[in-house]
């Protein structure tokens, strides 16, 4: 079976208006190790997209590409109509606000309480709430909404691996993002708390209407909450649909990725 | 053969590695003159640096006086030249050791607590979340560490000098028979604008060598935890070896004038 029979049409069904964030082509290499080799992806207004692939496949790179903390060989990523690899740092600072990252470490600041933590992205986009930022009802607000209010005054190190995960969301939640990106949202934690983190990303993007990227290698999650899926096999969509079509896939690539 | 190429890698990674501390130097007198200015963090860090080594600077200080002073005390005493004692110690501690062995002493505190701090937040995509928030993590991070050790270092210097020289003095009571407001009159008498302007300005050069070279290394720290140590070790093994470079120099420049 060819790689073309299993890209969905999908997405040419879907109006083309509603596109948040657009790859096309993407290149990215390091040293002789072509780890994107012409990536192409859309997503939609309010959708669930998940990117599955192995480790090392360049699900990681590909998000990094997405918020210019890594710059692409070659291709264009547009973000709500922008392309941000033609963006000036002042522009891309501005429209990273509305694009909110999950890391795979949660990546809190260790020097900082859970509520500086929080407070810390109003500094620099308090434009976003018209300069009328209640910093402590935000702070306190995007806690409530991952069930960790009596957190605030903790440091990270005094959290759990799932507290820290929610804390991180939190943060991410606080600037009110329209796109959020999720890496391994759900890897290194147990199966409990892991699917207590899913469980409140579909809670969030109910609530919000966010449009969620969520990059994992965790099928349990991508089958809960993905709309679609992508599958990132060397270095480019290899195949694209929804969950109950991929995962009836003939083709041994494809049924490596399901087989339980 | 092997050892040749071997020797021409190191030299070039050597060279390789000035050309990206310069272009990081570059970049820091640059970011730094560029608003908004973090005068919370500056200050925060300040504090934390003097307070982290005041205590170390005060301890070798008063043990390189004490010994300085014991050491050169029966060869002074040969010469029938101990009542110069005051005028040496003084000026040795006050245009050398003083500066020199503060400098070393943060080099190994500062430097790699920096080093380390920094290594450890790019490896767990603390300063990538810095970036993907719009706050611009070397400002941040990097510009108010320099700023502080730059600061900070002269302050220190002077704590130290003064400890030695009292360290000094106390030998000279235990020993001999000279009053506090003698030994220290002697001393200052000795000392010239020509002796404490070269060493202050020198002690600024010292401190922005630590702040740089500790920023440097531990911002672009790579290989995971290993990277951390290797990125605060090498921090301290860099910048003291660029301590002594400096030192050398400022001596050159210092003779320059004299003999003008």
């Amino acid at each position: 079976m060819s790689e073309g029979e299993h890209i969905s049409k999908h997405t040419n069904t879907m109006n083309q208006k509603d596109i948040v964030l657009q790859i096309k082509d993407l290149h990215k290499s390091f040293g002789d190790n072509r780890v994107l080799n012409g990536f192409n992806m859309t997503l939609h207004k309010g959708e669930n997209l998940v990117i599955m692939g192995k480790s090392g496949s360049g699900k990681s790179v590909m998000i990094k590409c997405l918020v210019g903390l890594m710059e692409a060989d070659k291709g264009s990523i547009s973000v709500m109509g922008k392309d941000i690899t033609t963006l000036n740092q002042e522009t891309l600072d501005i429209l990273r606000a509305d694009i909110g990252f999950l890391f795979q470490g949660s990546a809190l600041y260790d020097s900082m309480t859970v509520r500086e933590n929080l407070e810390f992205p109003l500094r620099r986009h308090s434009e976003k709430f018209d300069g009328n930022v209640d910093t402590n009802s935000l702070v306190i607000k995007a806690l409530e909404n991952v069930g960790l209010a009596e957190a605030i005054d903790l440091m990270p190190s005094e959290l759990s691996g799932g507290m820290k995960r929610r804390v991180a969301l939190a943060r991410t939640l606080i600037l009110q993002p329209k796109i959020i990106l999720y890496d391994e949202p759900t890897s290194g934690l147990d199966p409990i708390t892991a699917k207590e983190i899913i469980i409140l990303m579909q809670e969030i993007q109910k609530k919000y209407g966010t449009s969620s990227l969520i990059i994992t290698h965790d099928v349990d999650c991508a089958r809960v909450i993905s709309d679609r899926m992508i599958l990132l096999i060397d270095g480019i969509n290899y195949a694209e649909g929804a969950y109950a079509q991929l995962s009836i896939s003939k083709d041994p690539k494809i049924k490596a990725f399901f087989k339980h | 053969m092997l050892s040749i190429q071997s020797l021409r890698q190191q030299i070039d990674s050597f060279f390789i590695e000035i050309g990206e501390l310069s272009y990081f130097a570059g970049r820091y007198f640059k970011e730094s003159v560029k608003p908004p200015f973090e005068f919370k963090e500056l200050l925060r860090q300040c504090y934390s640096m003097g307070n982290r080594s005041l205590l170390l600077v005060i301890i070798t200080g008063f043990i390189i006086g004490l010994v300085l002073t014991l050491q050169t005390r029966p060869t002074l005493m040969e010469f029938g030249a101990v009542s110069w004692m005051p005028s040496m110690v003084g000026i040795s501690i006050v245009r050398e050791i003083g500066p020199m062995i503060t400098a070393l002493v943060c080099a190994g505190r500062i430097g790699s607590g920096i080093g380390a701090e920094l290594g450890s937040m790019r490896v767990t995509e603390q300063i990538d979340a810095m970036e993907v928030s719009g706050t611009n993590p070397f400002k941040y991070l990097v510009v108010t560490r320099i700023v502080a050790t730059t600061i900070m270092l002269p302050l220190l210097v002077i704590i130290g000098d003064a400890v030695a020289l009292y360290g000094s003095f106390l030998v000279e009571i235990l020993k001999g028979n000279v009053s506090f407001t003698l030994y220290f009159n002697q001393v200052f008498n000795s000392l010239e604008f020509g002796d404490i302007i070269p060493a202050t300005i020198k002690s600024f050069f010292f401190g922005f060598a630590i702040g740089l070279v500790g920023c440097f290394k531990g911002y672009y720290c790579k290989k995971g935890t290993a990277g951390v140590g290797k990125a605060a070790n090498s921090a301290v093994v860099f910048t003291s070896l660029l301590l002594f470079v400096i030192d050398f120099i400022a001596v050159f420049v210092t003779d320059i004038f004299y003999d003008l």
